[in-house]
């Protein structure tokens, strides 16, 4: 008698499946990976001027289209997919074999995070192409970048699986999850300059991940004397590592407690 | 110890007893037909047993489990069952080769995919994607899906709606193949005629509790009630309930001087007894 695999083992081949189920559906691929560089050519074009010396709106939108990037491909992704295949038995089907839940995460996860990868690539790649992107010539920058991806799509992963719960079906999860992303994007300072945003709503971003990513992402792309103009006059590092750790946790609380396989 | 073994199993939701004190018990090795109205109580006892549903009260065993098991037991326990389910559509941008051998992962002993698929009958569809089968095919994709792990157990919910009675008799085939393998199978379904096709022994059920279990031909008394006897008498068709077929058959075939035009010698159908039964459980 052979072994069951692992539930990791599982989860990695889950994570192909994903990616192969993934790239063949050709308009959310066009659609995920591209959407921020259609933003990014938008918003660079219409605001053309610098927000502080050296730093153009383009330099400041790239940090907050990155960040928004994984609440977007994580969150509001799976938090809209996930009931869709709920609808379909999918998950039922799944339930009733020998794969656990959490290897079903670790394919999503995987998932969310390769399509991060790629998207952040075409992203810089445009931006420096054609919107004079200045990129971090620093390592602990890009060691800071690093983290922040990893953390911040396991973060998006773990809290959109946990929000697939509310959503009562596939076809209604998209008006329920879409609206609180916008929101959540405008006050977090991604299309504006956060310290320009009414107090109170800069009160209100403080409590979600993505304005946190967002101040994260602009200390990497923003120089280091930008850091002054942040509302604490500084990146605040240490705190949006704590934030991201803390909603991961009640991401993956959520997750493996309250998990639907099945409709009803 | 008998392979599921299910004593006192109630469920209710709300206030509707969807299940009100059912005792089962299957063999290994046998073909278990579970029959019922829809809103009888056949799925969420069914889903009871795969472990999907909590239950009330009453104590379940599958293959020595509770199946309400939680972690790795429960893993354990789901590498030895395979499971059917009513319908599926998943987005299906996967080839069906690719389902299957991802599936068969799954599992500690999975069967050959090759050989699942060809019993299947997906060959010549293997590289098909998904989204471009038939609504039978994808029913055979269920199926396979549902055998790859090489399961001792295997529960088949109304396994051949919208077969075409060609591929209806080759999915029996491979069913009494699967069960000559060594498998039990729970089957749900209401296509009578299927139940008496497959089924060793059915259980009815009606309201929550089981009417009768017994095999499909002694159902109900089937065996024992009196059998119709027809024929043709000059222009007319008469015919004859009895106890006795063979006598009258007798008397009919002398008077006739040889043989009796238009004979018909013939017992309630399944369908008959069940329609009686399901129709029959007071309120």
């Amino acid at each position: 008698m052979n072994k069951i695999p692992s539930a990791l083992q599982l989860g990695i081949r889950r994570g192909g499946l994903e990616i192969r189920q993934f790239a063949r559906q050709r308009e959310s691929v066009v659609f995920t990976l591209l959407f921020p560089v259609i933003l990014l050519a938008i918003f660079g074009s219409v605001f053309k001027d610098t927000i502080a010396p050296g730093v153009t709106f383009s330099q400041y939108f790239v940090a907050g289209m990155i960040a928004s990037g994984l609440v977007n491909t994580g969150f509001q992704a799976l938090a809209i997919t996930i009931p869709m295949e709920r609808d379909f038995g999918a998950l039922k089907r799944l339930r009733g074999t020998p794969m656990p839940a959490s290897s079903y995460f670790i394919g999503k996860a995987i998932l969310i995070f390769a399509s991060m990868v790629i998207q952040i690539l075409l992203l810089l790649g445009f931006g420096v192409a054609f919107f004079g992107l200045n990129m971090p010539t620093d390592s602990t920058k890009w060691l800071t970048f690093a983290w922040l991806v990893l953390l911040g799509s396991a973060c998006s992963t773990a809290l959109g699986i946990a929000f697939s719960i509310v959503p009562k079906s596939g076809r209604g999860a998209s008006a329920v999850v879409s609206p609180i992303v916008i929101i959540l994007q405008f006050f977090s300072g991604v299309f504006f300059v956060f310290t320009q945003l009414p107090t109170w709503m800069q009160q209100v971003a403080a409590i979600f991940p993505l304005k946190w990513l967002t101040q994260g992402m602009r200390s990497v792309f923003l120089p280091e004397s930008f850091a002054s103009q942040e509302v604490a006059k500084s990146w605040e590092l240490q705190t949006t590592f704590i934030v991201l750790v803390v909603w991961l946790i009640i991401g993956v609380f959520f997750s493996v407690r309250k998990f639907k396989w099945d409709r009803d | 110890m008998s392979l599921i073994e299910v004593k006192g199993l109630t469920k209710s939701y709300g206030d509707v007893h969807a299940v009100r004190g059912v005792d089962l018990s299957i063999e290994k090795g046998e073909i278990f037909s579970i029959l019922g109205p829809n809103g009888a109580g056949k799925t969420t006892t069914v889903e009871i047993l795969e472990g999907f549903r909590s239950r009330d009260s009453g104590s379940v065993s599958v293959l020595g489990f509770d199946p309400n098991t939680r972690g790795h037991q429960s893993r354990e326990w789901r590498n030895r069952i395979g499971i059917v389910l009513q319908s599926s559509s998943d987005a299906g941008d996967l080839t069906v080769v690719e389902t299957i051998k991802h599936f068969s992962g799954y599992y500690s002993n999975p069967r050959d995919v090759e050989e699942v698929i060809h019993s299947v009958g997906l060959k010549e569809k293997e590289n098909a994607l998904i989204r471009n089968l038939s609504g039978g095919q994808r029913r055979r994709l269920d199926v396979a899906l549902g055998i790859i792990g090489n399961p001792e157990l295997i529960f088949l919910d109304e396994p051949t709606t919208g077969f075409d009675p060609e591929a209806r008799r080759a999915f029996w085939s491979l069913i009494k193949q699967l069960r000559s393998d060594g498998a039990t199978i729970l089957l749900t379904t209401h296509y009578l005629d299927e139940a008496e096709a497959l089924a060793d022994r059915v259980a009815v059920i009606n309201k929550g509790l089981i009417v009768e279990i017994s095999t499909p031909a002694e159902l109900g008394g089937r065996a024992t009630s009196q059998a119709t006897v027809q024929w043709r008498d000059g222009d007319r068709i008469k015919s004859e309930k009895s106890d006795n077929p063979t006598a009258l058959v007798a008397s009919l075939a002398s008077s006739f001087n040889g043989e009796v035009p238009e004979l018909i010698v013939s017992r309630p159908s399944l369908e008959d007894i069940y329609l009686e039964m399901i129709g029959g459980v007071d309120e």
